[in-house]
């Protein structure tokens, strides 16, 4: 059995209400299902499973708010035996909080105070198998990790309630000491009221995890200014006869330069987690999408390197759509291996952004202006954009990050490489 | 002029779609729409997709400069309907 929870779409995602339901108990569902809809702050989110199973119950009813880590559903995986395994993976006793659950759901409460990566981390990143659901013969996803006796002892008396941590920096992702350590100073961060309003909340899950960011990863930043006139040059040819609805804008070709080089440059892709850097093999391309009624959204272009331009124009398109008028799912929100930031056109010249954790690079691109500038002597005009680089520099170095950047832009010299 | 108008009215309904929050009534028609309405590069991609849709009307890119208005843009599509 597995608990589903209230999902976190963002770093600024304090609590969200379900609105609607697609299942009911008994339901069978599959991996990449939609299940329900989740009004959040940043407008309503499509919740999957990550599962083969059977919905057993629902915990939360429609129409109620509840902060994320929240358990919403049980979930019965495919192939488990419904016997003597069903409460295994459930954390500590507590009072259930729950709509019309049976006995046997207990809940954590101390879940839902965690900060949002971590429940990130418990919910999809880390699933590390207990001895227990190992023998049970099936990949069951579990919330708990392994832990040493001294880490065991140590997260006692602190307090700190270990199965909710996510992996540690041991053999197969044990808990330590220094985890603990980790995690006791972490957990001095300010906890989210619930008192406070959702605004509120928001806010204070912004703070919190911009100040993690500036505290925890030291930072280097770097800028780059990038001639466009080979890409814009193209881009007018390649739409001069075709409908709005095809043609491709100047985002998705410098979108696609970024992706197809980060793809080479491991050291800015990827996850630092628990005093560990593990780079990714794609380039999920995190877009930040400014919306209507305030604030921003991150979504993740998955696999970003391997789109052709079109392919990923329509990502583009069609996520933004999405992104203000609903219906973004949960995945798109939660995997970003690395962050754009755009300002757009009418922002300013550039932009120094703060790395979001646990990623370790963010790339902020300024508004297209025209400049004069110097080719072969002569003083010509050009439309540029400055690109930056903030990157985290405890896995990569000024350097390598100059390479990237310069990278970047011999690729928007030939834009027609991109397709 | 009553063509005008309706074309108006329907290309305020369209960017409406797109911007719900825009407020048409206080928008001086002779000012730049994006600006004004801060489009972004997409919504006045989308926006002119569905005029397009709508009207028959494709605004080439190059001609981007002739419809930066609500008036300019309104009149474009109707001397090309």
């Amino acid at each position: 059995m597995k608990i589903l929870t209230m999902p976190s779409f963002g770093a600024d995602m304090a609590v969200g209400t379900i609105v609607k339901w697609n299942v009911k108990p008994g339901d069978p569902v599959s991996r990449g299902d939609i299940i329900a809809s989740i009004e959040t702050m940043k407008g309503l989110i499509d919740m999957e499973v990550f599962d083969d199973g059977i919905i057993v119950t629902l915990l939360a009813a429609e129409g109620e708010e509840l902060e994320i880590g929240r358990p919403i559903a049980e979930l019965q995986l495919k192939n488990e035996e419904d016997s003597n395994n069903s409460s295994v993976q459930i954390v500590e006793s507590g009072d259930a909080h729950s709509v019309d659950v049976g006995s046997n759901t207990a809940v954590n409460q101390e879940g839902a105070s965690n900060s949002s990566d971590s429940q990130n981390d418990v919910t999809k990143e880390s699933r590390v198998l207990t001895d227990v659901e190992v023998k049970s013969g099936d990949s069951i996803n579990t919330r708990r990790p392994k832990i040493s006796p001294a880490a065991r002892n140590k997260a006692e008396q602190l307090g700190i309630d270990w199965r909710q941590l996510s992996q540690g920096t041991g053999p197969d992702g044990a808990l330590l000491l220094d985890d603990i350590n980790i995690a006791d100073t972490q957990s001095a961060e300010p906890a989210l009221d619930s008192v406070k309003g959702p605004k509120d909340m928001m806010r204070d899950a912004i703070a919190a995890n911009v100040s993690r960011s500036k505290r925890d990863i030291p930072h280097y930043y770097l800028q780059l200014d990038m001639v466009l006139d080979n890409t814009l040059n193209w881009l007018s040819l390649h739409n001069a006869d075709l409908p709005p609805s095809n043609r491709i804008l100047s985002n998705a070709v410098i979108y696609s330069a970024i992706a197809r080089t980060l793809s080479e440059f491991p050291a800015f892709n990827g996850f630092y987690r628990d005093g560990h850097y593990q780079p990714s093999d794609s380039v999920h391309l995190g877009n930040a999408i400014s919306l209507r009624q305030g604030g921003l959204m991150v979504a993740a272009i998955h696999n970003a390197q391997n789109l052709g331009l079109l392919e990923l124009m329509e990502k583009i398109k069609d996520q933004v759509n999405r992104a203000r008028k609903g219906g973004l799912r949960m995945s798109e929100m939660q995997d970003a291996t690395v962050t754009v930031s755009n300002l757009g056109d009418r922002g300013t010249d550039s932009i120094q952004s703060i790395i979001y954790p646990p990623q370790v690079a963010i790339i902020g691109i300024g508004r297209q202006r025209i400049v004069p500038w110097v080719i072969d002597n002569v003083v010509s005009s050009a439309t540029i954009i400055s690109m930056s680089l903030a990157a985290d520099h405890r896995v990569s170095d000024g350097h390598s990050g100059a390479r990237l950047l310069n990278k970047i832009n011999k690729l928007l010299q030939t834009p027609e490489k991109l397709v | 002029m009553k063509n005008l108008h309706s074309l108006k009215d329907l290309v305020c309904k369209l960017i409406l779609d797109i911007a719900p929050e825009a407020d048409m009534q206080s928008l001086d028609p002779n000012e730049e729409l994006r600006e004004e309405l801060d489009l972004d590069s997409m919504d006045f991609m989308n926006l002119l997709d569905s005029i397009a849709k709508e009207t028959g009307v494709n605004v080439p890119e190059s001609d981007y400069a002739k419809v930066n208005s609500l008036q300019s843009l309104t009149e474009y599509i109707a001397t090309r309907r």
